[in-house]
């Protein structure tokens, strides 16, 4: 019942897109002005519909009802309530489900409350998230539909892949995909107001919060991520340039691009074409990495979709939505002019240059990614990995990042680093620019077996750290705004990831021993010993346990357990590390295979300030977070004041 | 095959003979290990060891998704380990090891991309991009610089 229920909602839902189109198109020509009206309550309603389809899918998960299809491959009787719960989305059709739930909940939400675009301008934008959300409707209703039922109910679930069954993986997606469609709204904004030929400052601050949320999950998910595959995987790696990894980068990038050239726009109406430009870009990115996960194109963990079928209806849809875009793009570009002009040494020339150098990483990191399956369809297989990603991309960030601890100190639009007002700049940034050179001498002259790039990641993070908090310099530190705060903690977040990268290619210990309970081995500053083995059992899982006494130079030891878990629902195997962090660094020890002659296989790694790297993504996040608060805040009093100005007219009676 | 038994014990010799420095410095102190001892074994030299470690940080274990030899655990990086710990403690250049896997595997192995006719697009990719940026940027400041 439950699932017919969902189905039928789903439909619904799909018919209220195609009347928000066509309605929103209508409304658009003088002769359809009537239809105006509807745009915005339709768009709220499909958005309540489609919240209620993935509600009944989720009851379907929660309650194991076998007899529905999808239930039935990918969840199980006995899974622990949180992974039924994130088995909704841990599979393809579910996970399109809430794709295009967010989605319509979200175009719902910008019907419901944004008041200062242009009318037009804003039922040009509903129309174009209904049009994107009825690709991916179509896609649901007519080849992966997640209600379908089974003639003959299932004995027992199919279950999920041991891989998936943790925590971080729970939430990671969902976070992903609400950075993936707040960047289809910015997207929506940006056809919007091509269609209208509306794009300025008002344009920037509309399109900016959902820029700026869409870049906090996306960041959020990233960083989720990379901690899963450095503590699941098993040998200490954070990050592997794998497809499905750089498929969630190129949005961020594109929307991190965006982020900076939305504040040009915003504020000074520069960069207009550009900015739109980096708004079709940066879902296109999303879309592209949608294509590359859900079509089976690569083989991973991620691409659990093996059918053709899938695959080229999102490729059409990506035809359809880009190619559609950027059309449109080439058709108004010449319109939408450039706006405001700025000099070589101002604040827009250096966001200028940090999104050009985004847009150049986000270009290796595309055809590093992209150019193994053009080759593959040629005949050659090539690989693409960290040899190549890690230097190109740093021929980019580097220089990034030195401008940004320049960048937020210029002025707008004109600006000077000669003359007596300069040292205001050239004495702080010269101070930083020594403490990089002194590491960097440091590196050289102490500790030349660290190979070129993490050297240079610790000489600009030593830099940009201090740096990124020169923007504070001579303000009033309670009356600073909390963009600017988010702006430094932003930034600062940057350099202590990049910090914490560098540092872990650097400084890190590995130790490879078989040991019998009782052996000792040295990690770096660790002495680890081996106490005993011993069996364990989870909710779906049995597992042998390591119990290992670890003690940091003389310190008392702590107890460490590492497992190797054996799942049976569906039969697969997971090592579960076990971290003893410390403020500065991280003991990562693994539990392998036995021996024949009785001996444990065991890892152990000694990563100097490697938590860094996440507490940095976090900083970041946290950086848009109040950035988006002090935005958020700002328009509700402007709200509330011109509510206030209206209603104060009214009583006067004009 | 009587005749043959000679040979075979000549390239057995010769074969020990080969490996007898790397078993008496590497292997003496350890008990025998299952048919790969260096999958999950360092070599005792630092210095090699890294070698070793750097150069399986850019081969891909052909078994796995997106992962490297030097973070799986698959037999078959397991065994991609031992060779290339073996080869190395030989005294092989780590590029040779890599020209070695790559004649037996295909380009697939190697996570550095050759330059070859096929992957130059690849290598050409910054060049093309910097030049764009930097005719994009010409163009905005000289604009710019009128005002």
């Amino acid at each position: 019942m439950i699932a017919e229920l969902g189905l039928a909602v789903l439909w619904m839902a799909a018919a209220l897109a195609v009347l928000q189109l066509v309605a929103g198109v209508l409304a658009l020509r003088p002769e359809g002005r009537q239809l105006a009206g509807l745009v915005r309550p339709v768009a709220v309603v499909q958005g309540a519909l489609v919240a209620v389809a993935f509600a009944a899918l989720v009851s379907l998960f929660l309650t194991t009802d076998l007899s529905v299809k999808l239930v039935a491959e990918n969840s199980h009787s006995m899974k622990p309530f949180i992974f039924k719960l994130a088995g909704t989305w841990g599979n393809h059709e579910g996970s399109m489900l809430l794709w295009v739930t967010i989605m319509g909940v979200a175009g719902g939400f910008v019907a419901l409350i944004e008041k200062r675009l242009p009318e037009n301008t804003l039922i040009a934008t509903l129309a174009g998230q209904a049009f994107v959300s009825l690709g991916f409707y179509a896609f649901l209703l007519l080849s992966s539909n997640p209600f379908e039922r089974l003639a003959e109910p299932a004995p027992e679930g199919a279950g999920l892949n041991p891989l998936l069954q943790d925590i971080g993986l729970a939430f990671h997606p969902p976070t992903l995909y609400v950075g993936y469609v707040g960047l289809s709204i910015a997207f929506s904004f940006a056809i919007g107001a091509l269609v209208t030929r509306d794009v300025g400052p008002a344009f920037a601050r509309a399109m900016r919060p959902w820029v700026l949320g869409a870049w906090i999950f996306l960041t959020l998910g990233i960083t989720a991520g990379s901690y899963w595959a450095y503590y699941t995987l098993g040998w200490g790696g954070w990050w592997f340039w794998d497809p499905v990894e750089n498929a969630s980068l190129m949005p961020w990038l594109a929307a991190t691009a965006l982020l900076h050239s939305c504040s040009v726009l915003a504020s000074r109406n520069a960069l207009k074409a550009w900015t739109v430009m980096l708004g079709v870009i940066a879902f296109s990115m999303s879309m592209v990495g949608t294509f590359l996960v859900r079509s089976g194109i690569l083989t991973s963990v991620h691409a659990f979709a093996v059918d053709p079928e899938r695959g080229s209806f999102i490729l059409a849809l990506l035809a359809v939505y880009i190619g559609g875009a950027l059309t449109l793009f080439g058709l108004r570009a010449s319109t939408v002019t450039e706006g405001a002009r700025f000099s070589f040494v101002s604040r827009e020339a250096a966001l200028v240059l940090n999104n050009v150098m985004l847009c150049g990483i986000l270009g290796i990191v595309l055809i590093g990614t992209l150019y193994p399956l053009l080759t593959e369809a040629m005949g050659v297989k090539v690989s693409v990995g960290p040899p190549y990603f890690n230097p190109v991309s740093a021929v980019f960030a580097i220089p990034m990042m030195l401008v940004m601890g320049v960048g937020p100190l210029l002025r707008w639009r004109q600006d000077s680093l000669e003359g007596k007002g300069a040292a205001r700049i050239t004495l702080p940034v010269g101070i930083c620019a020594l403490l990089s050179a002194a590491v960097l001498l440091g590196v050289v002259l102490f500790a030349h077996h660290i190979k070129l790039l993490p050297a240079l990641g610790l000489a600009v993070a030593a830099g940009l750290a201090p740096a990124s908090f020169l923007p504070l310099r001579g303000r009033n530190l309670r009356r600073t705004p909390l963009p600017t705060w988010g702006m430094v903690i932003g930034h600062f977040g940057i350099a202590v990831a990049l910090f914490g990268m560098a540092s872990e290619s650097a400084f890190s210990t590995e130790k490879l021993a078989a040991m019998r309970p009782g052996d000792v081995q040295q990690v770096g500053p660790w002495t680890v010993k081996l106490d005993g083995i011993g069996p364990v059992a989870g909710p779906n899982w049995t597992a042998l346990e390591a119990t290992v006494a670890a003690g940091y130079e003389s310190a008392a030891p702590v107890m460490l357990h590492p497992q190797a878990r054996t799942f049976s629902n569906p039969p697969g195997n997971r090592t579960e590390s076990a971290l003893k962090t410390r403020w500065n660094g991280q003991l990562y020890a693994v539990l392998g295979e036995e021996g024949d002659d009785g001996r444990w296989q065991m890892r152990f790694w000694w990563k100097p300030f490697v938590p860094m790297i996440w507490y940095g993504g976090a900083l970041i996040a946290l950086g848009g977070l109040l950035a988006l608060l002090g935005r958020v805040a700002a328009d509700i009093r402007r709200l509330v004041a011109t509510d206030k100005i209206a209603y104060r007219r009214m009583k006067q009676g004009r | 095959m009587n005749r043959l038994l000679p040979m075979k014990r000549l390239l057995i010799a010769l074969f020990a003979l080969l490996l007898a420095p790397v078993l008496a410095s590497q292997l003496s102190a350890q008990d025998m290990l299952p048919p790969a001892p260096y999958a999950y074994k360092q070599l005792s030299d630092p210095e090699q060891e890294a070698k070793a470690q750097a150069l399986m940080e850019t081969l891909r274990c052909l078994k796995c998704q997106s992962q490297s030899i030097a973070d799986s655990d698959a037999p078959m990086a397991g065994d991609m380990r031992h060779q290339v710990r073996t080869r190395i403690a030989a005294g092989e250049d780590p590029e040779a090891i890599r020209q070695w896997l790559i004649e037996r595997y295909g380009d697939y192995v190697s996570y550095t991309p050759q330059v070859k006719p096929i992957t130059w697009p690849l290598f050409a990719a910054p060049a093309v991009i910097l030049l764009l940026a930097a005719l994009l940027l010409r163009n905005r400041f000289r604009k710019g610089g009128k005002q």
